[in-house]
């Protein structure tokens, strides 16, 4: 097992430093930087400017940038945002930590919801449940984020129950610390169950067609066979093994997620690393561009890694390979 | 087959090819086909939109800013287009009652070049009227006709969903099928680059990607950037794939076959192994359109892909973000209820494909 966690974890950093790489590589093809809009500004003297790029590295080649990027990064500094005027660490952190609440959040509501759902309509084939469980399904699955986020934020401005995007009110620095919390709740309660509605049609028909599967196995018959009460045989047999391909569906369905973030965070102005991944692409501040996308990376990176592990720990064939 | 058939007395059992048995099993299906003629009729309208749109897409007239949908009413045996009024505060349109047009078929109007090439005035419907506008889903901030807009909008978004997959499903198979065909190096390389590809979340790659492009390009370039973005992301789970199915071909007999006839490699890779793939990649395919036209839609919403005046569904959803105007003016979703309808037909179209494609169901 644990020569299974150090070959994954020892995988990653080839990745990471690949992702970083290539995402330099595009950025320094972009034509200009932060400092091609502050030239045009009579203010700001030519030489001021030099000196500024010269302490970016911004005068060098990308890959010497590369270089001293990556030199900060193992120091655990992601640098200094040129538009926001702050540590990057900072900021980054920041961020990543709201992108990271909102999609858990979203991941639980939505396996929390779909599981359920998925084992219900796979007991009751063909009734009724099944039929309008599918068919929502359906139609969810094709439901695109950025409908889904424009309507959320139309039944909050109409209804008056959510506040319209942010994260928090104006008046969050002078709340006691209960209301403090429950306004940071009440903000994220929406664009969690947007990001969450629109994951959940496909692990439901996932865990609907896994179960269905399953009671096909002739072990099943078996067990029935032997006289076991239905209920022991679903949920004690069947249920166990078709939970197991799932967890590989929680890999990619954290791709979707970290996607569909990107959307709910930057239409419901939510603070999270896929705004600021816009914000920091507008501004032209390509140093915090690239540290966006490798958190990113690596949150996703880190996501599938705990969804192997999962795999492993419930499934001893896969730890052998 | 084609040629013994008639020898057969037409009672006897014929057995059919795959393709017959293919086409019988789709046409069971009944969502399938519905999906399949949405689509044929949304591309259709998307080909002819200068014909269908009763406005240029570009064409405004600030005295109609937010103007709600207007429906024709039969009067008579004519179709008639009421008038409104602003009355009251600004945007707060009543109708004037006893005041309409009737509705005209094929009538002169704005300019536009039929299929890109002959050029046109006349326009399906209209009231050849200026003061008597036939605004059928409302109009934007600026007056200018949604539902024309929308039409041409598919124009763009409907293309760069096929344009998208044809060349990344291209390039992915000719890559994939290399892959599996040498093993080695070569496959090791690229099978790590399309991990690499695969690893970062989609938004945040296409971002980085479209930060290597000008912020400020003709609108035919920007086509042009948003088929090789979105085609240089799709390649590689298509490589995949392919690769793997590539894996198992190679060992097969009549690979054996062409390469003891001394045929070049890549000629066995595109002639021989892939078309055994087909069945798979047009169902994928059909089943990865909304992707791509789905990242148009994101990019331009976010207001680096297609520009104003140029109509896409995505930049067009960019008002409908003020929620000021989407209280009030609900209609400024219309491209959100087309991309909808959209994704939908294809999931409908791919589902029963697959289906079709499973030979072990009859």
């Amino acid at each position: 097992m644990w020569s299974f966690v150090l070959k994954r974890l020892l995988h990653m950093i080839p990745l990471l430093l690949g992702v970083s790489l290539l995402t330099f590589l595009l950025m320094s093809l972009a034509p200009g930087d932060y400092f091609t809009a502050l030239s045009q500004n009579p203010q700001i003297s030519p030489a001021t400017i030099a000196h500024l790029k010269a302490q970016f590295h911004l005068d060098q080649p990308w890959y010497v940038q590369y270089f001293y990027w990556f030199k900060s990064i193992l120091h655990g500094d992601f640098g200094y945002s040129m538009a926001y005027k702050i540590p990057a660490t900072s900021l980054i952190v920041q961020r990543l930590w709201n992108t990271f609440l909102l999609s858990f959040l979203a991941l639980i509501i939505a396996w929390g919801i779909a599981i359920p759902l998925g084992i219900w309509a796979a007991v009751r084939k063909d009734s009724w449940v099944d039929r309008g469980c599918s068919l929502v399904a359906f139609v969810g699955l094709s439901v695109p984020d950025v409908l889904l986020s424009l309507l959320a934020l139309w039944f909050a401005a109409a209804s008056g129950w959510f506040p319209v995007g942010g994260a928090q009110s104006a008046l969050y620095d002078f709340m006691p610390p209960a209301q403090q919390f429950w306004d940071r709740v009440h903000h994220l309660i929406l664009p969690a169950l947007v990001l969450a509605a629109a994951d959940m049609a496909g692990i439901m028909r996932q865990m609907r067609s896994n179960l269905l599967d399953t009671l096909r196995a002739e072990y099943v018959t078996a067990a029935r066979a032997r006289g076991l009460g239905e209920g022991w045989v679903i949920y004690k047999h069947a249920l166990r093994n078709a939970i197991n391909p799932l967890l590989t569906i929680f890999g990619y369905s954290l791709a979707a997620l970290l996607s569909g973030a990107f959307i709910v965070e930057n239409i419901m102005a939510w603070p999270g690393l896929g705004r600021l991944t816009m914000e920091a692409f507008f501004a032209k501040d390509s140093y915090l561009v690239v540290d966006c996308v490798v958190m990113a990376t690596a949150l996703l990176v880190i996501g599938n890694f705990i969804a192997d592990l999962l795999l492993a720990w419930s499934d001893p064939r896969i730890r052998l390979k | 087959m084609n040629e013994t058939a008639p020898i057969q007395s037409a009672n006897a059992e014929q057995p059919l090819s795959p393709w017959q048995l293919f086409r019988r099993r789709l046409k069971r299906r009944r969502i399938a086909m519905a999906g399949g003629a949405i689509l044929i009729v949304l591309y259709l309208v998307a080909l002819l939109a200068g014909f269908v749109a009763p406005y240029g897409f570009d064409r405004l007239d600030t005295n109609y800013s937010f103007h709600p949908p207007i429906w024709p009413r039969l009067q008579g045996l004519h179709l008639v287009v009421p008038r409104y009024e602003q009355a009251g505060s600004v945007f707060n349109y009543h109708i004037v009652a006893n005041d309409s047009k009737p509705l005209h078929f094929f009538v002169r109007g704005d300019k536009y070049t039929l299929l890109g090439l002959i050029p046109a005035t006349i326009h399906l419907f209209g009231t050849g009227d200026k003061d008597y506008p036939v605004y059928l889903l409302g109009a934007d901030q600026f007056g200018r006709d949604v539902f024309s807009r929308l039409l041409y909008g598919s124009q763009i978004s409907l293309s760069i969903g096929i344009v998208g997959i044809v060349l990344s499903f291209a390039f992915g198979m000719i890559i994939g099928g290399i892959s599996g065909y040498f093993v080695g190096a070569t496959d090791t390389v690229i099978m790590r680059l399309c991990e690499l590809i695969m690893s970062i979340p989609a938004l945040y790659l296409i971002i980085s990607l479209r930060a290597a492009f000008p912020a400020d390009m003709s609108s035919a370039k920007v086509y042009a950037m948003i088929i090789i973005i979105l085609s240089f992301i799709g390649w590689a789970s298509m490589a995949r794939v392919i690769r793997g199915m590539t894996l198992s071909l190679r060992e097969q007999q009549f690979v054996l076959a062409a390469r003891a006839l001394g045929q070049s490699h890549l000629k066995i890779i595109v002639r021989h192994i892939l078309p055994n793939t087909f069945s798979y990649v047009i169902v994928a395919a059909t089943l990865s359109v909304p992707y791509y036209i789905l990242g148009e839609v994101v990019l331009s919403f976010l207001g680096v892909g297609i520009q104003e005046p140029s109509a896409s569904w995505g930049n067009m959803l960019t008002a409908a973000q003020n929620t000021e105007y989407l209280r009030n003016y609900p209609w400024l979703l219309a491209p959100g209820a087309a991309i909808f309808v959209t994704v939908l037909a294809f999931n409908f179209l791919g589902d029963g494909l697959r289906d079709a494609a499973d030979t072990k169901s009859l």
